[in-house]
């Protein structure tokens, strides 16, 4: 709406002689090739390999290990402590069962393991420093900031009540950060089995996406002999719709593959709509795959309830006023066909969906609304 | 007169008995026993206890269960201290008191029931009444039947009222019945009692505070026939307020300040608060029916009286006073600006205490504040946050360890109010900046209202930052407080434009954010704001423009409130008349007192939470929905501090 306003079209015209100054958010040119880290890794695991990413994945790679040889010649052991976290963390993200906080919580555990600090103090230093090289090395996913701060939260909250000794309260840190990685399981696990209840016979469920929280659900339902029908769509460019079709084929779950556009089409016929989420923000609201808030949007106004599961490590303190209001995680798009270059492709991987268009959350915590993700994290966090 | 009183021993309608039983209780209760005094016990006990555990305000802490004897040490410690030494000899006089129906025997039953105990104030105040009613004549007498005391506290020497008072209201406790006495009757006791309250008050200044309980519960009789439910609300909440207020150890200073939300459309209340007032104001003669409940003074006419007083005024504290008639002129406004002044007059006053021989530190600096902070009430009502610093500061007094002495509690009570400020004012304000700035991208419209502080400080930091934005700047009458915000925001050399509330439907559209002040945010998420906030956050709602409120939190509240009406505060009626400077538009000027007409001119209102997007506040981002758990951790914190 702002473009209407007569003073910023001046400007502009003013100023399109000399060069732009924020290009970042708004602007008829083309947007830096900043590929999301995170959605690149989703595409791996997706099995959807493109060229294009390929070769972006190449260079990020080079990138990545360019800026590494570029700290080794600081202080020798803050390399091998980047060296190690960075690399530990990709290796742990390779496996494509593991969440990606989980897989950041067991790079900083690497870093505990591998750290030869003496005091609490000097550990938390750190770690906080691994977790810094983390978050900035991939500023899009959330569930990686969010699990690397809940990490250090943590750490930080036992290290202020710790009054043993340094090796043992180092030892419980471990211990702890091992468990987190079968909390993750665990915590899918729970949300599977709470959310039976809301799965009846004969409903029709409409999911988007490939979550691994979402598949649990529908796999534990099968399992408990629901009977039940699956929309799933088709989810470009991910292609999620294909590998969700063809997993829960194997499950003997009768399923049926929508195009993006046919949502609304199909929505009568829809009894719930199930979501999974990159990350849940502070005012309820989630960010996940593009196309999310679309389907909501459409649920809401024919008042068919839209479900969200999300693990309680994916609560993140952010808190987007509307689509653009975070950082861009973008993705390659691929068409088929050549695409001109002066024409621009609506690029973001992910879109935010306002908590009003969302009915209830289904995390480890229990099966809560919207507006308690603010009172879980101000517990958290204050 | 037994018969139309049986009927109304069904207690009025269930409603109006939760949380408020106390003046309703006791009337319906005594009035069975005049049938039956043993029977009617019974009966009334049960219709006392029947509104299961109802019969209690829940706002005052039920008094256990106990026999007569136990009850009085537990209604002395409540009644305070001066009471309390007193308790054992009204043992003896209502012993000596002669009822009409001898019912002395159901005393001590009556008193078994708890909850009775509780109602028995305003019972009793009746009965001095009746006891005068039917012992006319022995005025003169000095019997020290407890009725008759009432009677001597006009009578005996100013040295004794005190005592006698207090002992008036332990020996009414002790009497259980009520005689037949008319409505008259009562009336003309409640009125000599008056009177003999304000000889008492002429005379010490210090009147027991059970009294003015007693004295608010009898006008709370007075109008029960009236059926005023606000009435109720006055003594329910008068004595829960001066619970909430800082605990049983501190009634002395419960005599001083008015409740500040008091209901103002209850006569007796408001001339009873006006003979305290020490500013002197005249209520405004054409009040708009609507907000009757609200004060509402001339404006104007108190100020130069006041400040020919200013060094007349011995109880007051200079720098309170210099704050107060700040307050009166409008020279401080806005809500954080007041709150410092006020905390830093608070500071001056706990410099230059020095505590009095015979008392303790804590009551009697607590009392002070109190009486300082009505006098500042009656200059201009209390804001919210004015509020919860006050209870911060009353809070602080009463932590204060006994051992410390009294440079040392002085000390620490300066640097705790200093860093209130420091923390919750100014700090708070860094931080709201710090975390508003990254919600401003480059090529926003941001529209604000009024002229808040901590909105204001937003867009001087991300202007420092060089973020590319304009301003516009929506005003309003008669305040137009926009043109100083404007005239500072264009000093720094923002882009800016400036409009009335009258056009906000119009310019909305090109509008990417709205940037909100708020007095204080409540419970349920409602923001409760300069007038006319509501307008702009709803028109923005409309064209779905994101609304960001910034707030510290401690003006956060516990309080939820519905609308703009039940709680408000009204404001000059002239300065809508007056329009200055266009004389040719003045078609109001010298209407005000025409009785078809009536001005209102409101000070605040509530905006619901569904148009608010997020409340910006120094614990961070939230949305409306976690205010409540944001004063739940708030009032946490307070306590470990």
């Amino acid at each position: 709406m702002w473009r209407r306003s007569p003073s910023f079209i001046l400007d502009e015209r003013r100023s399109s002689n000399s060069p732009p100054m924020a290009d970042t958010t708004r602007g008829p040119f083309q947007n830096s090739d900043s590929i999301s880290a995170y959605y690149q890794t989703r595409a791996a695991h997706h099995g959807v390999i493109t060229s294009d990413w390929l070769a972006q994945a190449q260079a990020a790679v080079g990138g990545v290990s360019g800026e590494e040889q570029s700290l080794s010649s600081d202080n020798q052991l803050g390399t091998e402590k980047s060296f190690n976290v960075i690399e530990e963390f990709n290796n742990w993200r390779k496996q494509p069962d593991l969440a990606e906080a989980v897989a950041a919580i067991r790079a900083l555990a690497a870093v505990i393991r591998a750290s030869e600090a003496s005091t609490m103090m000097e550990l938390e230093i750190e770690l906080k420093k691994a977790s810094d090289t983390l978050k900035s090395w991939d500023k899009t996913s959330i569930s990686l900031t969010a699990g690397c701060d809940l990490f250090i939260r943590y750490v930080t909250r036992t290290s202020a009540l710790e009054y043993e000794d340094f090796n043992s309260a180092k030892s419980r840190l471990l211990e702890r950060a091992e468990k987190f990685g079968e909390i993750s399981c665990k915590a899918r696990r729970i949300i599977a089995m709470l959310s039976q209840d809301f799965i009846f016979d004969g409903c029709t469920i409409l999911v988007h996406g490939l979550s691994r929280v979402v598949l649990e659900i529908l796999k534990t339902a099968a399992q408990n002999n629901k009977l039940f029908r699956v929309l799933c769509t088709e989810g470009r460019p991910d292609g999620t719709g294909v590998l969700l079709s063809s997993e829960l084929s194997k499950l003997d779950i009768p399923v049926k593959l929508l195009l993006d556009s046919a949502v609304a089409y199909s929505m009568d016929e829809v009894d719930m709509v199930f979501f999974g989420a990159d990350g849940v923000v502070e005012s309820g609201g989630i960010i996940n795959m593009m196309g999310t808030y679309q389907i909501a949007l459409v649920a809401h106004s024919m008042n068919k309830p839209v479900y969200v599961a999300a693990e309680s490590y994916k609560f993140a303190r952010l808190y987007p006023l509307d689509q653009k209001d975070m950082a861009p995680a973008l993705r390659p798009i691929e068409f088929g066909v050549k695409i001109p270059t002066k024409v621009e492709v609506e690029r973001s991987a992910r879109d935010y969906t306002p908590p009003q268009y969302l009915t209830l959350l289904f995390t480890d915590l229990g099966v809560l609304s919207p507006s308690v993700v603010s009172d879980e994290l101000i517990q958290l966090y204050l | 007169m037994e018969s139309r009183r049986n009927p109304r021993a069904v207690v009025d309608p269930k409603v109006r008995q939760v949380g408020f039983f106390t003046s309703s209780q006791p009337d319906s209760s005594s009035t069975q026993q005049q049938p039956d005094p043993i029977a009617a016990a019974s009966a009334s006990s049960s219709s006392t206890i029947s509104p299961s555990g109802n019969s209690l305000s829940p706002v005052m802490i039920p008094p256990p269960l106990h026999n007569s004897s136990d009850t009085f040490p537990l209604r002395a410690a409540a009644a305070g201290a001066a009471a309390s030494a007193v308790s054992p000899s009204s043992f003896s006089y209502s012993s000596r008191r002669d009822f009409p129906d001898g019912s002395t025997t159901a005393s001590p039953g009556r008193h078994s029931r708890g909850s009775f105990v509780k109602s028995s104030v305003p019972v009793a105040s009746s009965l001095p009444g009746i006891g005068m009613g039917s012992m006319a004549a022995a005025k003169s007498s000095s019997v020290p039947a407890s009725g008759l005391t009432t009677v001597s506290v006009v009578t005996m020497p100013p040295g004794l009222s005190e005592k006698a008072s207090g002992m008036e209201v332990q020996s009414d406790q002790k009497k259980p019945l009520k005689e037949k006495t008319t409505k008259a009757e009562r009336r003309a006791i409640q009125e000599a009692q008056r009177a003999a309250k304000a000889a008492a008050k002429a005379d010490g200044g210090k009147v027991p505070p059970v009294t003015s309980a007693s004295v608010a519960s009898t006008s709370v009789k007075a109008a029960k026939p009236a059926k005023a439910t606000s009435q109720k609300n006055d003594v329910t909440v008068a004595a829960g307020a001066a619970e909430k207020k800082g605990g049983p150890s501190e009634k002395d200073r419960k005599k001083d300040a008015p409740h500040p939300r008091m209901q103002y459309d209850d006569e007796s209340r408001v001339v009873k608060a006006k003979r305290r007032a020490v500013v002197k104001q005249t209520e405004a003669k054409n009040r708009v029916e609507l907000f009757r409940h609200l004060p509402q003074y001339e404006h104007g006419t108190q100020l130069p009286d006041l400040e020919t007083k200013f060094f007349q005024l011995d109880p007051m504290h200079p720098a309170v006073y210099k704050v107060g008639l700040q307050y009166l002129s409008g020279d401080i406004s806005g809500g954080n600006a007041r709150c410092i002044a006020m905390l830093q007059a608070f500071q001056e006053v706990v410099k230059d205490y020095s505590t009095p021989p015979e008392k303790s530190l804590n009551r009697d600096m607590t009392a002070k504040i109190s009486s300082y902070v009505s006098f500042l009430i009656e200059c201009r009502p209390l804001s919210i946050s004015m509020g919860n610093a006050i209870r911060f500061v009353k809070n602080r007094i009463a932590k204060l360890p006994i051992t410390l002495s009294e440079s040392e509690a002085k000390a620490a009570l300066q640097s705790d109010i200093e860093r209130f400020i420091n923390d919750k004012i100014i700090g708070a304000d860094t931080v709201i900046v710090k975390h508003a700035v990254t919600k401003i991208r480059d090529g926003d419209v941001l529209l604000t209202y009024g002229s808040p502080t901590a909105v204001e400080m937003v867009l001087l930091h991300a202007h420092e930052l060089r973020k590319k934005f304009r301003v516009l700047v929506v005003d309003s009458r008669p305040k137009l407080e926009g043109q100083l915000l404007l005239r500072r925001l264009i000093k720094r050399g923002i882009n800016c434009t400036y409009t009335h509330i009258n056009a906000i439907s119009y310019i909305m559209h090109e509008v990417t954010k709205v940037f909100l002040g708020a007095s204080s945010v409540l419970s349920n998420g409602t923001v409760y704001s300069r007038v006319g906030t509501a307008c702009v956050a709803m028109v923005a709602n409309a064209f779905r423009v994101p609304v960001l409120v910034c707030c510290e939190a401690y003006k956060f509240h516990e309080r939820v409130q519905l609308d703009s009406i039940c709680s408000n505060e009204l404001g000059d009626p002239n300065a809508i008349s007056k329009v200055h400077g266009r004389e040719d538009i003045n078609y109001l000027d010298g209407l005000t007192n025409n009785a078809n007409l009536q001005f209102l001119n409101l000070m605040y209102d509530a905006t619901p939470s569904d148009y608010i997007s997020m409340i910006i506040t120094d614990y961070g981002m939230v949305p409306p929905t976690s205010v409540p758990v944001i004063v739940r951790e708030y009032q946490k914190e307070h306590l470990l501090v």
